[in-house]
């Protein structure tokens, strides 16, 4: 007899296909930051690893992805599409790869739901695992950073494949049949990459002259101590927060039967049970306007790409790391990395210094725009992408465009106008001007700017705001130095005639010893080659004496 | 009566009729499975004396990752729940290419050990570097005394190795990109056959569960494989390991 699927099965299937498809996003976009992945396996069932895979959950392509989907889940007609593009720093895009998930209408009625379908959309997330990691893009978002970054896009509706160029290939990573008709996911991507090779981009020389990472892997002896980007307990921040995905979640304990499957105990369990949304900051938290910038996976600059094609609503490309602003109707917000002691840091430093292990980029975007990529700290990774730090989301729509003053423990005198440049520049008063850098980066001001109403992206490229336009308010400070009065800390002038700031300037400079005055090795080579002959002529007079000596030895 | 003429095996007498002589690096009926329908895929690669390692391990890692689960954990009534699956990318040094792994180490080192051993042998062979090695995956059928358990393979894959040696630098190059889309495509033959969602062993009960699956890792359990391997001599037969081979199955009868 043809049963019907029951009503708990129809459920749990909606709710595996709901789940798979954000896993699926999940490991597309997590394959395409350009770094390694690593989860660990634990022989204890959590509960909350779907399909009984570790795959971290980036609090912000979840939410892409719920936005795309919006309720709904992938049917006939209306697939899920992740599409993977490149932009290069000039501001050229090219559409790489488009993933889709489908259903079709082919169903498979003899199938147990709960035991079957899981086990092969296991499988299938396995498989998707591999596949990632072999089509042409993979190797080109490891190479991302300076010249190109890897953007992705969501998009629920009819699959589109016409950016692809001609004689693009696809590749069939699995499907699993279903009561209520068959998933297929499958990969369309771009062969004709004929001009943009990845030697192409290894050859080509920095965009501009000036080198992109300069406030990288600076030492900052005294910068406040590095934020680890773990998971933390969610915050009261300014705003709000992404609900991670296990807010709401139900958790699925799959707890599967050996007996045949008519008896087969399938329990899912509506847990409601929350992982810690990762925080950024715990101390000083400043909510940036025109949304800083956001660690994420930090890694790769998966940076937002304002959507201009026209399919259904959801479509904007969203920067896993959110080097850009965002629609107004998705605020990222970040938290700028807690500064203590008002010592001026670049974000990214601090931020998710330690997400530390492979987190390889981290593009901060102040809100004037200038980015600074961080170039990779190191080591050897344990944990992944962890779905460290992200972004707070500011209250929607709200600029706070709260400016924190940084001042120098020493500095006497305030500066005036301090400005989001000066929070990232560390010691941003006494640094040379070097606007050129944020003018002129391409990135910051892409040619092809959208036009997204956000008053957060507004200011990111806007030379109005307060913040904005390369800093063209701050640059006037940078010009020259400023003098301070040089109080030392703990110090009272009333003890000693001399007192302590006055004991350090004097002999803050020793005089150099003679020795190694500078004067003696300044003799040119000339004047070495000049004595010469005088030498010899000395030596040649007494070479009776040298000729007797050497006698003697003999 | 074992004889051997020319370039093929032949074995007469009454254990086996007399076999046409086979293409040397075919897995011969042992591995076909009695009477049970097993599952075998063939893949070739041609690597460079560096990069056999890094290759097989691709390959063995991505089938393991399939044909892994998390462990299992029985509770009362027959039920059980799994364990996590971590993976992994890991980086090719001689090879443009990354695969992914489970998060094992176990499982890693084991799968290194036979590959070093392999790789091994092919060195010391001598011959013109062709091998192979086959990834089992069978089930335990539980015989009465005396007779010992069955492996039952249900599933078997090759991978033939064929050593070039290179003279330039800049052909290493190439190599190491060519050798790299190769093994992109290998993969994408794994997963396809991975999807045709074809035989798999039943899930176990608890007792029986040593069965099929390899329960002695800490934190995955793939399903019970073996892996040989055998190295083809100049002749093209590979002569010491088939011949073992036939005379263990003969005897084993």
């Amino acid at each position: 007899m043809d049963t019907d699927l029951s009503s708990q099965d129809r459920k749990d299937l909606d709710k595996f296909i709901k789940f798979f498809a954000l896993k699926t996003v999940q490991v597309i976009v997590q394959a395409r930051l350009g770094e390694k992945i690593c989860t660990r396996s634990s022989s204890s069932p959590t509960g909350s690893d779907w399909f009984n895979l570790a795959i971290k959950d980036i609090p912000e392509v979840t939410h892409e992805a719920k936005k795309a989907l919006a309720g709904q889940l992938p049917a006939v007609g209306r697939s899920m599409c992740v599409e993977i593009s490149l932009k290069t720093s000039e501001g050229d895009s090219m559409e790489l790869e488009i993933w889709c998930l489908e259903m079709n209408e082919k169903c498979d009625k003899e199938i147990k739901v709960s035991y079957t379908v899981y086990n092969r959309l296991s499988l299938l997330l396995k498989s998707l695992l591999a596949i990632t990691r072999v089509t042409p893009a993979y190797r080109l978002s490891r190479k991302q950073g300076r010249e190109y970054v890897i953007l992705y896009r969501i998009y629920f509706g009819e699959v589109q494949l016409n950016g692809l160029g001609e004689g693009f290939q696809t590749v069939r990573v699995g499907t699993v049949g279903t009561p209520v008709g068959t998933i297929t996911l499958s990969c369309a991507y771009r062969i004709n990459l004929a001009f943009m090779s990845t030697r192409q981009f290894e050859r080509t020389p920095p965009i501009m002259g000036i080198v992109i990472d300069h406030f990288v892997d600076r030492p900052y002896p005294s910068s406040s101590p590095m934020h680890p980007c773990n998971y933390r307990t969610t915050g009261e921040d300014a705003g709000v927060t992404y609900p991670s995905v296990e807010d709401s979640q139900e958790v699925c304990t799959t707890s599967f039967s050996t007996s045949p499957p008519s008896q087969c105990v399938f329990t899912v369990s509506k847990a409601y049970f929350q992982t810690p949304t990762p925080v950024v900051t715990d101390t000083l938290r400043v909510p940036m306007a025109g949304l800083a910038f956001s660690h994420q996976l930090a890694s790769s600059r998966l940076a937002y790409q304002p959507a201009a094609l026209g399919v259904g609503s959801a479509e904007l490309a969203h920067p896993v790391v959110f080097a850009a602003g965002s629609s107004a109707a998705h605020p990222h917000q970040l938290m700028v990395p807690g500064k203590e002691g008002g010592v001026p840091l670049a974000p990214s430093q601090p931020a998710h210094g330690t997400q530390a292990d492979h987190e390889r980029m981290a593009t901060c975007t102040p809100s004037d725009g200038a980015h600074y990529i961080v170039t990779p700290s190191s080591s050897e990774d344990t944990e992944t992408v962890s779905n460290s730090s992200e972004g707070r989301a500011s209250p929607r729509g709200i600029l706070e465009a709260v400016l924190v003053r940084k001042v120098g423990a020493l500095v006497n005198n305030s500066v005036d106008q301090v400005t989001m440049t000066n929070l990232d520049i560390p010691f941003a008063m006494f640094a040379p001007k070097n606007f050129e850098l944020e003018d002129n980066d391409p990135m910051v001001n892409p040619p092809d700017s959208p036009d997204t109403e956000s008053p957060l992206q507004g200011s990111l490229h806007s030379d109005g705001s307060s913040g904005g336009g390369g800093g063209g308010s701050s640059g006037n400070t940078h010009d020259d130095f400023v003098m301070v009065d040089f109080k030392p800390a703990f110090s009272k002038d009333d003890i000693l005639p001399m007192d302590l700031g006055t004991f350090y300037r004097e002999f803050q400079n020793p005089p150099q010893l003679s020795s190694l005055s500078i004067d003696i090795g300044a003799q040119s080579m000339a004047e070495d080659l000049d004595s010469l002959p005088e030498k010899l002529a000395v030596h040649e007079k007494n070479v009776k004496e040298f000729d007797a000596f050497v006698e003697t030895l003999q | 009566m074992v004889e051997s003429s020319g370039s093929s095996l032949q074995v007469s007498g009454w254990f086996r009729p007399k076999r046409a002589s086979q293409p040397p690096a075919r897995l011969v009926g042992a591995a076909r499975g009695r009477g049970m329908n097993c599952r075998a895929e063939v893949l070739e690669v041609s690597v460079e004396g560096r990069q056999v390692e890094e290759a097989l391990l691709a390959v063995l890692h991505t089938v393991l990752l399939h044909r892994s689960t998390g462990k299992f954990h029985y509770k009362k009534e027959g039920t059980y729940s799994i364990g996590t699956v971590g993976t992994q990318d890991i980086d090719c040094d001689f090879i443009d290419f990354t695969y992914v792994r489970v998060s094992s180490e176990e499982l890693d080192r084991a799968l290194r050990k036979v590959v070093g051993e392999f790789k091994d042998a092919l060195r010391n062979s001598g011959g013109d570097g062709l091998g192979q090695m086959s990834l089992e995956f069978y089930q335990k059928k539980k015989s009465r005394w005396p007779f010992s358990d069955e492996c039952i393979p249900w599933e078997v894959w090759t991978v033939k190795v064929h050593v070039v040696a290179l003279a330039t630098e800049q052909e290493r190059q190439i190599c190491r990109e060519k050798v790299g889309e190769k093994l992109c495509e290998k993969v994408i033959n794994i997963v396809e056959v991975m999807n045709r969602h074809e035989y798999l062993p039943k899930m176990p009960t608890q007792s029986e569960v040593d069965n099929v699956f390899d329960t002695g890792l800490r934190d995955v359990q793939p399903y019970l494989y073996k892996i040989s391997f055998q190295i083809t001599d100049a002749l093209g037969t590979s002569v010491t390991t088939t011949m073992r081979r036939l005379i263990k199955d003969t005897l084993a009868l």
